[in-house]
């Protein structure tokens, strides 16, 4: 571009209509327009900057969007931000401790090598944390592990390390 | 040293930031303000277009501007060919926007760019556009013949590249053999389909002149080298940063994807950050695949079993383009002998323009194909000869005291000689007997069969040849203030865990914790020479060209600190971030060796206060900096190596399959893998595993299906189906290690080697465990159900 030229001038946002939406994510109380087509996952990642949350297909095959909505996990990419109005909404960036100790669930994939490029990870751990955080009996046999796992994708590490990963989060948090 | 660090399982040290979601992949980049980029896309395989009409896009509310190929000057163009080679004739690339005509089904055709993603679509849906449709012809062997639909007007018989390699004499060696056997394999088109598909954000500073472009891409520094170029901007003016990425498997090395080009092109001209965020169904439609390849390969061997001549004649199909020249077909051909002696080679391959995406390295890169082919043969000897499969193995493997063995006439995709390195295959070979095989397993199979279950035992072996030149370079710096060690290499990692393992071979030369080691790479300002991540290469070249800069900044320390405390080097230790004088308590830390190696005045912190309580660091007369001396402790080294290292393994399994429903369960997988010496055993595991993974998928699940018109029908996860934890059985890999003669630390490359063998292993389990129902061949791979129940039928079962 040359020098002189003077920078043109575009509209900071669409003309898609707004709505007003509230609800808490990670504890704080949270109110703000928004299309009303964007994702959750759009609004957590790109409204609220919390970019823990990834995005890896937009079509709830891959579980990479993976949050917790009124304690359950949830495809945040399946679901507008409007749906969650009103929801209580937690985030990968509110599990570790203030001081960034790491939970026992991540402390365990750290241990047990259960991750790579990182990108699956934080679906991966809020999945696997709201079943701990169930009130109900898990099932923590090999194909148990494996059923809880099924509704993420990982590509790089071949599972096996998740799953010793989930049976050790079991140890550190006294459920196994 | 207290304790060694090369060789432990350490924990990662990228791994908390990941955990707590503080991951840096290029959307979650903090840019002010962004406008956002969709393309429209070729929903037909091969068309002219007669028409395009944007207007009623550019006028979309939020739209910021349009191109097509008539928009982008100078790059309206045909991308480089990035590696050249005399057996393509009229060599295909592909150009950012299409111009004239389509040749894939994803081929991008104009670009928006708007105020969000959501607009950017609306918009591309407002492009109108006229096709004149042209017939198509999908299939690989139909493609080559006189009258096909062509793919591209000007290239006959789809024939993109034809090529000839012969080792030894092979026409001598079918002449006195005593037993052919000859089969034809095929291994179907897959995609990498990484969790995090290809992403580049750009930002154009017109005050400083600078363009900054985040990208997703396992090859910064040549992104860099391509857009300076390009734009014609000085290379210091642009930087290239791969920051976290998430996962790659080769699909993340192409000069250029469209985007790669176009989202700097438009940053630069609309004046706001640029960002394209390729969506799942992009990247099955628009970027790189690789896998479909038909052998037909033949055996000669002598009645023992020894096979003394190999022909094998394959397919490559390479898509619609052929960027990366012929380097995945080169690979499989040169890899066709596996670990065997056999002699006397020739291999043939065509590589053939199909309307599909194109073609480049996928994970593997020609190998799975090429022990598919020569292991299906293989299982196939043993039958006819009535040979153990083992034993037939056993009886041709290259012996230990063979090595180095070279395969004269063969070039290796580097353009070297094949020359296999080093290698115990025999003593694999029997760790997997013994793990998996034996009569154990026979009496197994017989006690299942009484009760109608049919269990196989699969086995395969491979080569990779891995640790690829030209070179890699690494920095090595021990920060003033911290005494931390920085290091800097060029190429990125996409999950591989060179923070860890780079950090673990500077730890044991400088002697701190490899916590204290920060490795920044993948970043042109931090350190812009180098090539790029692929062909399991980081270890092996960056590896030893950052151990060389450690060992290099290890004798500078021990310099400074000799003078520092008054000894004789020989007196010194380096551990615990500190020269210490061995068996006594006086020390001097690396910080203030660091600090007093740096003719600054300043004592702004407690290293140079604590620098200041010994003799000076350097003993020299006349300026603080004596002539040819650097401040500070640091070093830059390079390392080219001489010839690829060959990595190798013996994949062995138990398979049931259940002839009613023709489903294949994998009961158990073992893997011996030696991959040289172990830089970390715990990281060599992750990546065999993930790779063994990748490969179920391409033995059983992951096909890209092609209709006959060339759409894909399953470009999404829910179709193409990649394994979840429910489809990956237990895996336990076995280690030998045999230090590779060919570089200092004596290792070879592991990333891609757990996929290789996996699709022969099933085959091969598949068949035995069938074996009972008559002769069912399993030649094809992904294995689905429907193939299973055609065999059977065929068998009259």
């Amino acid at each position: 571009m040359k020098r002189s030229a003077i920078r043109p001038s575009f509209p900071d946002r669409s003309e898609d209509p707004r709505v007003e939406v509230s609800l808490t994510v990670n504890g704080q109380p949270v109110k703000r327009l928004v299309s009303v087509r964007m994702l959750l996952s759009d609004f957590l990642r790109h409204e609220l900057g919390l970019t823990g949350t990834h995005v890896g297909c937009e079509h709830g095959v891959c579980g990479c969007c993976t949050v917790h909505i009124d304690g359950k996990a949830s495809r945040s990419c399946l679901t507008l931000s409007v749906q969650a109005n009103g929801c209580n909404i937690r985030t990968i960036e509110d599990v570790a401790a203030e001081d960034g100790a790491l939970h026992p669930v991540q402390q365990a994939f750290k241990e047990c090598h259960a991750l790579q490029c990182g990108f699956c990870t934080p679906g991966m751990v809020m999945n696997i944390l709201s079943r701990f955080e169930e009130r109900e009996p898990l099932d923590l046999s090999e194909s148990g592990i494996r059923d809880l796992l099924s509704g993420n994708l990982c590509r790089c590490t071949g599972y096996i390390n998740i799953i010793a990963a989930v049976k050790r989060a079991a140890e550190l948090l006294g459920r196994a | 040293m207290s304790t060694r660090s090369f060789g432990a399982r350490i924990e990662r040290n990228i791994d908390p930031k990941l955990l707590r979601g503080e991951g840096a992949f290029v959307d979650d980049i903090p840019l002010t303000n962004p406008l956002h980029v969709a393309f429209l896309r070729s929903p037909v395989a091969r068309a002219r277009i007669r028409k395009i009409d944007v207007g009623a896009a550019k006028s979309y509310p939020g739209v910021a501007a349009v191109y097509t190929c008539d928009d982008i000057g100078p790059l309206d163009m045909a991308m480089p060919l990035l590696i050249p080679h005399p057996s393509m004739k009229n060599p295909k690339t592909q150009r950012p926007l299409a111009r004239g005509e389509v040749h894939y089904v994803g081929q991008t055709i104009a670009m928006i760019v708007a105020v969000d993603r959501y607009t950017a679509e609306d918009a591309v849906a407002l492009i109108e556009i006229e096709y004149e449709h042209f017939p198509v012809e999908m299939d690989l062997k139909l493609a080559l013949q006189v009258g096909a639909p062509l793919v591209h007007p000007d290239v006959p018989n789809n024939l993109a590249a034809h090529f000839i390699q012969i080792s030894g004499d092979p026409d001598a060696a079918f002449a006195r053999a005593e037993h052919f056997t000859k089969v034809e394999v095929q291994v179907d088109r897959s995609t990498a389909a990484p969790m995090e598909c290809r992403a580049v954000a750009a930002r154009w500073d017109a005050v400083t002149g600078e363009l900054t472009v985040w990208d997703g891409t396992q090859a910064p520094i040549s992104v860099r080298g391509g857009l300076a170029s390009i734009f014609g901007l000085d290379e210091d003016k642009v930087r290239v940063i791969a920051p976290d990425v998430g996962g790659g498997f080769g699909q993340k090395v192409l000069l250029f994807y469209p985007d790669e080009l176009l989202v700097p092109m438009a940053t630069m001209q609309l004046g706001r950050p640029v960002k394209y965020i390729e969506d799942r169904q992009e990247n099955f439609i628009g970027s790189s695949q690789e896998r479909t390849q038909i052998h037909t390969i033949e055996l000669a061997a002598l009645k023992s079993g020894e096979v003394i001549g190999l022909r094998d004649s394959f397919l490559h199909d390479t898509g619609a383009f052929i960027p990366y020249g012929i380097a995945v077909a080169q690979v499989a051909s040169t890899s066709i002998a596996g670990p065997y002696r056999i002699p006397n080679i020739w291999v043939e391959f065509k590589a053939v323009y199909t309307p599909t995406v194109q073609v480049t390295p996928y994970r593997g890169c020609g190998r799975p194909q090429a022990c598919f082919a020569i292991e299906r043969a293989m299982d196939q000897l043993a039958e006819e000869l009535n040979i153990d499969r083992f034993e037939i193995r056993r009886r041709n493997f290259i012996s230990e005291a063979e090595f180095p063995y070279p395969r004269e006439g063969l070039l290796f995709a580097d353009g070297l000689k094949v020359t296999l390195d080093s290698g115990q295959y025999g003593k694999a070979l029997g760790m997997a007997d013994a793990a998996l095989g034996g009569p154990k397993f026979r009496a197994e199979q017989e006690a299942a069969r009484a009760k109608g279950k049919y269990l196989g035992l699969g086995l395969a072996c491979y080569v990779e040849g891995t640790g690829l030149g030209p070179y890699e370079g690494g920095h090595v710096r021990i920060h003033p203030i911290t005494g931390k060690v920085y290091v800097n290499t060029g190429l990125p990692g996409q999950g591989q865990g060179h923070d860890t393992v780079f950090a673990q071979i500077v730890a044991d030369q400088v002697g701190v914790s490899p916590a204290d080691v920060i490795v920044v790479e993948g970043d042109t300002k931090a350190f812009d020479w180098g090539v790029a991540t692929f062909a399991s290469r980081a270890a092996v070249v960056s590896g030893n060209a950052i151990h060389k800069a450690a060992v290099t900044v290890r004798q500078k320390i021990l310099e400074a600190a000799a003078n520092m405390l008054e000894v004789d080097i020989g007196e010194l230790e380096l551990r615990e971030s500190a020269a210490w004088i061995k068996g006594s308590n006086r020390f001097v830390p690396l910080a203030a060796i660091a600090t007093a190696s740096n003719p600054l005045r300043y004592a702004f912190n407690e290293a140079a206060q604590a620098a200041t309580q010994f003799a000076p660091a350097s003993k020299h007369d006349g300026p603080p900096l004596a002539d040819g001396q650097a401040p500070g402790i640091e070093a830059t080294e390079f390392y080219s190596p001489p010839a690829s290292t060959w990595a190798y393994g013996v994949h062995a399994a138990i398979i049931e399959v259940d002839p009613q429903l023709c489903t294949v369960k994998i009961q158990k997988y073992v893997c011996i893998h030696d991959c040289g010496n172990m830089i970390n055993p715990m990281i060599v595991e992750g990546q065999v595993c993930g790779g063994i993974a990748q490969g179920i998928g391409g033995a059983l699940y992951e096909k890209l299906e092609y209709q006959p018109d060339g759409n894909l029908a399953n470009a999404n996860l829910m179709d193409f189906l990649v394994p979840y934890a429910t489809e990956i059985p237990p895996v336990s890999i076995l280690h030998l290690e045999t230090p590779s003669p060919l570089n200092p630390l004596g290792v070879k490359g592991v990333g891609e080697a757990g996929c290789i063998a996996v699709g022969a292993v099933v085959a091969s389990g598949v068949e035995d465990a069938l074996r009972p129902l008559g002769s069912i061949k399993i030649r094809h791979v992904p294995l689905t159900p429907r193939m299973i129940s055609e065999a059977l039928e065929q068998a009259g079962v």
